[in-house]
């Protein structure tokens, strides 16, 4: 039995007669993209501020980051998922719950995708960050309170900025995680890269191009993610010297 | 008048005491050196007067102004008194000119062009102009703890804190920041500086504070210091120190 290579299958149209199997696949690359960038948002933000908070003197505070962490962190991503998309709007007050049932599938299972992957990413992203701050070396905060700053100033202006340039290749790793994770998305419906591949083997038979052109859209996004993070590397190194303007 | 007042200040890290009933105080205008051996209390003293560290029993006032009271504004009495730490500790993301702006601008609300003026003149006065657009990690170490003077300085302190300034330097730089602090003290700035340096103590200080285990063994005129010290402890310390 041999396998019949053909390239040509991209570009010949869907069943549907509206464009071809590329545009599935490029469709498919845009929820992926849309889905991951902006869970990374979320994750970056909120991941930032709890990691912030776990190193605070107010135990109330450090207590309540660290239980989200090991919340977001222990439990399955796809549970987590099941939970945003399932469970959650039973929880939430009839009227709002219903509302959201009622409203598009499609921005339904692309909310859900996103916040559970922000949250989940988030618990990451704080460990991170929660452990640049720790090793900065103690004299960093006090000389930013010596000169008046309160604590939020501290961090804003002087121990997240440092603590950032530390941690950001293993931040790096974290984005490129959030988008190999985006790929559960699949399983509530979102039609996101890894499904759309799925998808076109399913209607063309032609498994072989299929999967290799989704994996090299995959490694594309990881080039372009790690030369991104380079470029904001180098131009984050704590400079040595700086040239008189 | 009374600048700094300590007032039987006492303070624990768990069971260990690390400070005993200290009680001492700083004049206006007054140059006070504290000594001692090592882990005697003198840098957890220090970062007490401006709050850095919380202490557990006793008062403190700067100007008046009694730290331990919770209706006081720490982070605006800290930006009236300047600290200087024995590792410098510049931000170094930031640039010399960033270093010496940032307070001014987030702290005091200075404009832009107000800060760049002050911070430039002091960093003149420490004679280091011209290295305004470097980053720290490009100074040395003498030049570094001179941007960290001139930082603290740019918030028109009342007075000065300093953590063992010095005793991270090499030898051949050690000069260079206590001329420096020579400067400051004869202009008559308040100063408390923890330091082994006795050559800058006998030539500048006022008082000279001996601590050891945590306690204020001797708090005497840096004559009467340098004579003879009442305390054996310091006598032992001082031989030592000078033998050096
Ligand atoms: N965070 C802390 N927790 C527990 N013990 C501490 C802490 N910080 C300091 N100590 C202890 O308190 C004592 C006094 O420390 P401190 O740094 O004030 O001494 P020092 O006189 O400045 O010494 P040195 O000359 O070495 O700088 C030391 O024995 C030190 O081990
Ligand atoms: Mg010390």
């Amino acid at each position: 039995m041999s396998y019949s290579w053909n390239w040509g299958v991209f570009l010949s149209p869907t069943p549907s007669g509206s464009g071809t199997y590329l545009g599935w696949l490029l469709q498919g690359l845009e929820w992926t993209l849309l889905l991951s960038l902006g869970a990374w948002v979320i994750a970056f933000v909120l991941g930032s501020l709890l990691g912030v908070l776990r190193t605070v003197p107010n135990r109330w505070l450090a207590g309540l980051a660290a239980g989200y962490v090991e919340a977001f962190r222990n439990v399955p991503l796809l549970v987590q998922l099941f939970s945003w998309y399932f469970v959650l709007p039973e929880l939430l007050p009839r009227g709002l719950g219903d509302a959201i049932k009622q409203s598009d599938p499609l921005i339904q299972q692309f909310i859900a995708a996103l916040l559970c992957l922000g949250c989940f990413t988030a618990a990451r992203v704080c460990e991170q960050v929660r452990a640049g701050l720790q090793s900065l070396p103690r004299g960093q905060k006090n000389a930013a309170l010596a000169i008046g700053l309160t604590l939020p100033q501290a961090y804003r202006y002087v121990l997240l900025p440092l603590a950032m340039r530390i941690v950001l290749p293993p931040l790096t790793s974290e984005f490129l995680n959030v988008f190999k994770n985006s790929a559960v998305a699949s399983t509530i419906g979102l039609i996101e890269l890894s499904r759309q591949g799925q998808q076109l083997v399913d209607y063309t038979a032609q498994p072989y191009e299929a999967f290799i052109a989704v994996t090299l859209l995959y490694v594309l996004i990881n080039v372009c993610v790690m030369f991104g993070m380079r470029w904001v590397e180098r131009r984050a190194r704590l400079p040595g010297h700086r040239e008189g303007q | 008048m009374s600048m700094i007042e300590i007032e039987q200040v006492s303070k624990w890290y768990g069971q260990f005491a690390v400070l005993t009933d200290c009680t001492t105080h700083v004049n206006k205008g007054e140059v006070v050196v504290v000594c001692g051996p090592s882990g005697s209390g003198k840098s957890t003293l220090i970062r007490c007067v401006n709050g850095l560290e919380p202490i557990q029993q006793g008062t403190i006032l700067v100007n008046g102004m009694t730290l331990t009271d919770p209706k006081t504004n720490l982070s605006k009495l800290r930006s009236h008194v300047g600290m200087v730490f024995q590792n410098f500790e510049l931000f170094p993301h930031l640039s010399v000119f960033d270093n010496l702006t940032i307070g001014q601008i987030k702290v005091l609300g200075r404009s832009k062009d107000e800060a760049a003026a002050r911070g430039l003149k002091m960093l003149e006065r420490v004679g280091l102009k011209a290295q305004a657009e470097k980053y720290p990690g490009a100074l040395s170490g003498g030049q570094q703890q001179r941007v960290a003077i001139a930082r603290a300085l740019a918030m028109d302190p009342i007075c000065m804190l300093f953590d063992e300034p010095t005793s991270a330097l090499d030898p051949e730089m050690v000069t260079e920041v206590l001329d420096v602090m020579v400067e400051l003290a004869t202009e008559g700035m308040t100063m408390m500086c923890v330091t082994h340096e006795m050559g800058f103590a006998r030539k500048v200080a006022d008082r000279v504070i001996f601590m050891d285990h945590g306690r204020i063994v001797e708090d005497a005129a840096k004559d009467d210091f340098f004579g003879t010290p009442r305390s054996e402890r310091a006598q032992l310390f001082l031989s030592k120190i000078l033998h050096h």
